[in-house]
C-alpha cells in the first residue's frame, strides 16, 4: 500500500462551527476516492484544502510525503472540476484547455498540440473555437475536465462534477468520466453528496458527516458492512432492528431478542457479550417474501407478518410489513414477473426470512438517522 | 406588435415632440454655426468664416483649453477606472460594516451637489496650501469619477463567478496574472463604459473645476462661459460646439458598432 496522498489530522473551523474535525486517512496511486456526505459535512472544505483555496486551522497534508499545506494554488500539483464548471466566459474552448500550459510557459506548438490531444480525449474536437456559452452543460462538463487533466496533476479533484446535469446525462458523463480515469491513470478525488454516482464511480468511499470521516471503504464494505447507523441509512435503504444479546451460540453467531418480533440469530460482527444493547441494520433486499413458511433451517431467521404496503417498482416490488411494532421493508426482484407464482398483497399474511450472516450489527446507532431513510419505519404509508 | 404601436398617431406625434423639444435648440446652434451674421437673430446666408475663425492663430485660447480638458479627462478617467474598480471589488467582496461605510462614501459624490464639493475641495486645497494647476483639477475630478467606475464595475461583478477566479489559481496562474488574464477581461465592459462616464462628465464638469482652478487654468467649459460674455466670439462657440457634436455622434455610433459586433460573435 503506498501512501500517495496523505491527510493527517486535519482540521477546519469557521469561527464556532467545526467544518472538519481531525480528518487522517491515505489515498492510494491511481485510485477514485469519494467523499460522500450530506451537504454541509465538510466534504467540500476537505477538497479546497487539499487545492490550496483553504488553509487548515491544524494537520498537513502531503503528496508522496512532500507536505503542500502551505503552498498557493498555483504551487500544488492538484487540478480541480468545479461544480459550476467555472470555465472562464471570454476564452474559447481551446483557450480555456491551453490556460494551464499558457501559466507554465509551455512552448505554443506543445499547447497546441497537447489541447488538440485533450479535445480529442473528450470528444470535442470540432468545438474548439467556440466560446463556452455556445455549448451544452455535458460538453462544458467535459471541457473542465479536460482543462484540468491537459496539466497532468498528480491528483484530479471533481466537486460534485455531475451535479448540475440530468439523469440521464449524469449516467451517461459517469462512465465517461471511468473511460478518462482508465486512460490517464491519474488519482481522482470525487467529491459528492450522490451515494448512487459514488457508488458507480469509487475505488473506495470515506463517508462524512457533520465534519468527521465515518467509515471508509470500498463501496461494498460501505454498503454490506456499514460501521454505524447513519453509513447505513445514508448508503441505500435498510431496516433497523433493536434488542439485546440473549446467549452467544458460539464463535460465529449469538442469539438476540428483537424487540416485539422475537428472538433472532445474529452474525457476530463484532464481538457480543449475553445482555448487551444491539442495533442490526439489515437491507431490504436480503430479505425473502414468501407466502408460506420457509423449511426450517438453523442459518436461517424467519417471522411472520401482514403486508401494510406495496409498491411495484418494475424490476422489483418493495413491500412494507407490519411485525409486531416493527415496519420491515422486503424486496422481492423480478426475473420472471408474469410466470411467477402469485405475488403476496396487500393485508396478505407473509412469511419474511433472511440468513444471519447478512444482517450487520452496527457498533454505533442513533435514532435520527432513521430519519434517513426513504420511508421511515414508523411512518404510516 | 411594436411596429404597428409606434404608428398610431398619437405616439408619432408624442414623439415629434420629445425630439423637437430636445434638439432644436442644437439644430438652431449647428444652423447658426454657419450663420453669416455676427448676431443669431437674422440668417444672412451661409459662411464657413466662423469655423475659419476657430481654426485661426485668434481662437489659440480654445484649442489651449481643449488640450487642457482633454489631458485632465484622460488622467482622470484612467486613474478612476483603476481604483474605481479596486473599490468595486471590495465592496462585491467584503460585506462588513467597514464596507458599507465605503459604499456610503463612494455613494456620495453622486448625490452630493456639485457646489458643495467644488466649494469643500477648494477649502481643502487652500487649507493644505496646494498649488491650484492642473493637477488640482485632475485629483478634484477623480474624486467624483471614481463613483461612477465603481458603480458601473459593481453592476458588472453582479453576474461574476467568482469561482472563475479559484479557476485561474487552480490552474496555475498567480494573483496577478489572475487579474490580468481573468478578471480584467470579465470586467472590462463595466470598467470600460464606467471610464467613458468618467470621461466626459470631466470634459463637462464647470461647478466643480470653476471653484477649484487658479488663475489661468482654463478648462474647455469655463473658457466657453468667459467666451458667452463677449457677444462677438459667440458665433465662434457655435462652431466649436457644432464640431463636438459631430464628435460626439461619431463616437458613440463607434462605441455602440464595437458592442454590438462583440456580443455577436
Amino acid at each position: 500500500m503506498s501512501e500517495f496522498l496523505v491527510f493527517d489530522g486535519v482540521t477546519k473551523r469557521f469561527g464556532d462551527f467545526v467544518a472538519v474535525r481531525e480528518a487522517s486517512f491515505a489515498i492510494e496511486k491511481g485510485e477514485i476516492f469519494a467523499l460522500l456526505g450530506p451537504s454541509g459535512c465538510g466534504k467540500t472544505t476537505l477538497l479546497r484544502m487539499l487545492a490550496g483555496f483553504i488553509e487548515p486551522d491544524e494537520g498537513r497534508i502531503l503528496i508522496e510525503g512532500e507536505d503542500i499545506t502551505k503552498l498557493p494554488p498555483e504551487r500544488r500539483p492538484v487540478n480541480t472540476v468545479f461544480q459550476s464548471y467555472a470555465l472562464f466566459p471570454h476564452l474559447t474552448i481551446r483557450d480555456n484547455i491551453g490556460f494551464g500550459l499558457k501559466m507554465a510557459k509551455r512552448p505554443k506548438s506543445e499547447i497546441d498540440s497537447e489541447v488538440d490531444r485533450m479535445l480529442d480525449l473528450v470528444d470535442l474536437t470540432e468545438h474548439g473555437d467556440k466560446k463556452p456559452d455556445r455549448i451544452s452543460g455535458g460538453q462544458k462538463q467535459r471541457v473542465a475536465i479536460a482543462r484540468a487533466l491537459v496539466n497532468k496533476p498528480r491528483v484530479l479533484l471533481l466537486d460534485e462534477p455531475l451535479a448540475a446535469l440530468d439523469l440521464k446525462l449524469r449516467q451517461r458523463l459517469l462512465v465517461e468520466l471511468d473511460d478518462i480515469h482508465d486512460e490517464v491513470g491519474i488519482t481522482f478525488l470525487y467529491v459528492t453528496h450522490d451515494q448512487t454516482e459514488a457508488m458507480a464511480i469509487s475505488d473506495r468511499i470515506a463517508v462524512m458527516q457533520r465534519g468527521t470521516l465515518e467509515q471508509i471503504g470500498t463501496p461494498a464494505e460501505i454498503y454490506e458492512a456499514p460501521v454505524n447507523s447513519f453509513v447505513a441509512a445514508f448508503i441505500g435503504d435498510t431496516n433497523f432492528l433493536r434488542g439485546k444479546v440473549v446467549t452467544a451460540t458460539d464463535e460465529e453467531y449469538s442469539q438476540a431478542e428483537i424487540e416485539g418480533v422475537g428472538e433472532i440469530r445474529l452474525f457476530n460482527d463484532r464481538p457480543l457479550k449475553p445482555g448487551e444493547e444491539i442495533a442490526l441494520s439489515l437491507r431490504p433486499e436480503k430479505i425473502r417474501i414468501e407466502s408460506h413458511a420457509p423449511p426450517t433451517d438453523p442459518g436461517l431467521n424467519a417471522i411472520e407478518g401482514i403486508v401494510e404496503d406495496v409498491i411495484y417498482l418494475g424490476s422489483m416490488t418493495r413491500y412494507w410489513v407490519r411485525v409486531g411494532d416493527q415496519r420491515i421493508a422486503a424486496e422481492r426482484q423480478h426475473s420472471r414477473y408474469l410466470l411467477d407464482e402469485k405475488l403476496p398483497s396487500w393485508k396478505d399474511r407473509v412469511w419474511l426470512s433472511w440468513r444471519a450472516d447478512d444482517g450487520c450489527v452496527l457498533s454505533d446507532f442513533a435514532v435520527e438517522d432513521t430519519e434517513l431513510l426513504s420511508i421511515p419505519p414508523d411512518e404510516e404509508g | 406588435m411594436s411596429s404597428l404601436r409606434a404608428r398610431h398617431p398619437i405616439a408619432v406625434f408624442a414623439t415629434a415632440v420629445a425630439l423637437l423639444f430636445l434638439y432644436f435648440p442644437i439644430l438652431v446652434l449647428v444652423l447658426n454655426s454657419f450663420n453669416a451674421s455676427r448676431y443669431g437673430a437674422s440668417w444672412e446666408g451661409w459662411s464657413m468664416r466662423w469655423y475659419q475663425l476657430l481654426f485661426s492663430n485668434h481662437s489659440r485660447d480654445i484649442w489651449q483649453s481643449l488640450r487642457l480638458s482633454l489631458v485632465i479627462g484622460v488622467v482622470a478617467s484612467v486613474v478612476s477606472m483603476v481604483f474605481g474598480t479596486i473599490a468595486a471589488w471590495a465592496l462585491n467582496r467584503y460585506r462588513t460594516r467597514l464596507q458599507q461605510a465605503h459604499f456610503g462614501l463612494i455613494y456620495l459624490p453622486i448625490v452630493a451637489p456639485d457646489i458643495l464639493m467644488g466649494i469643500s475641495l477648494a477649502i481643502f486645497f487652500v487649507t493644505l496650501n496646494v498649488e491650484r494647476n492642473l493637477w488640482a483639477i485632475t485629483v478634484a475630478h477623480i474624486t467624483f469619477c471614481i463613483s461612477y467606475v465603481a458603480l458601473a464595475v459593481l453592476a458588472r461583478l453582479q453576474d461574476f463567478d467568482g469561482l472563475v477566479v479559484d479557476a485561474a489559481r487552480d490552474l496555475g496562474a498567480n494573483r496577478w496574472q489572475t487579474i490580468v488574464r481573468v478578471v480584467v477581461p470579465l470586467l472590462a465592459p463595466g470598467i470600460l463604459a464606467g471610464g467613458l462616464l468618467a470621461f466626459t462628465l470631466s470634459i463637462d464638469d464647470f461647478v466643480i473645476t470653476f471653484f477649484v482652478k487658479g488663475v489661468g487654468f482654463d478648462t474647455l467649459p469655463l473658457k466657453i462661459y468667459s467666451m458667452t460674455k463677449h457677444t462677438k466670439e459667440m458665433p465662434v462657440i457655435n462652431a466649436l460646439s457644432t464640431l463636438l457634436l459631430t464628435f460626439t455622434f461619431a463616437s458613440v455610433w463607434w462605441i455602440q458598432r464595437l458592442t454590438r459586433t462583440r456580443s455577436a460573435t
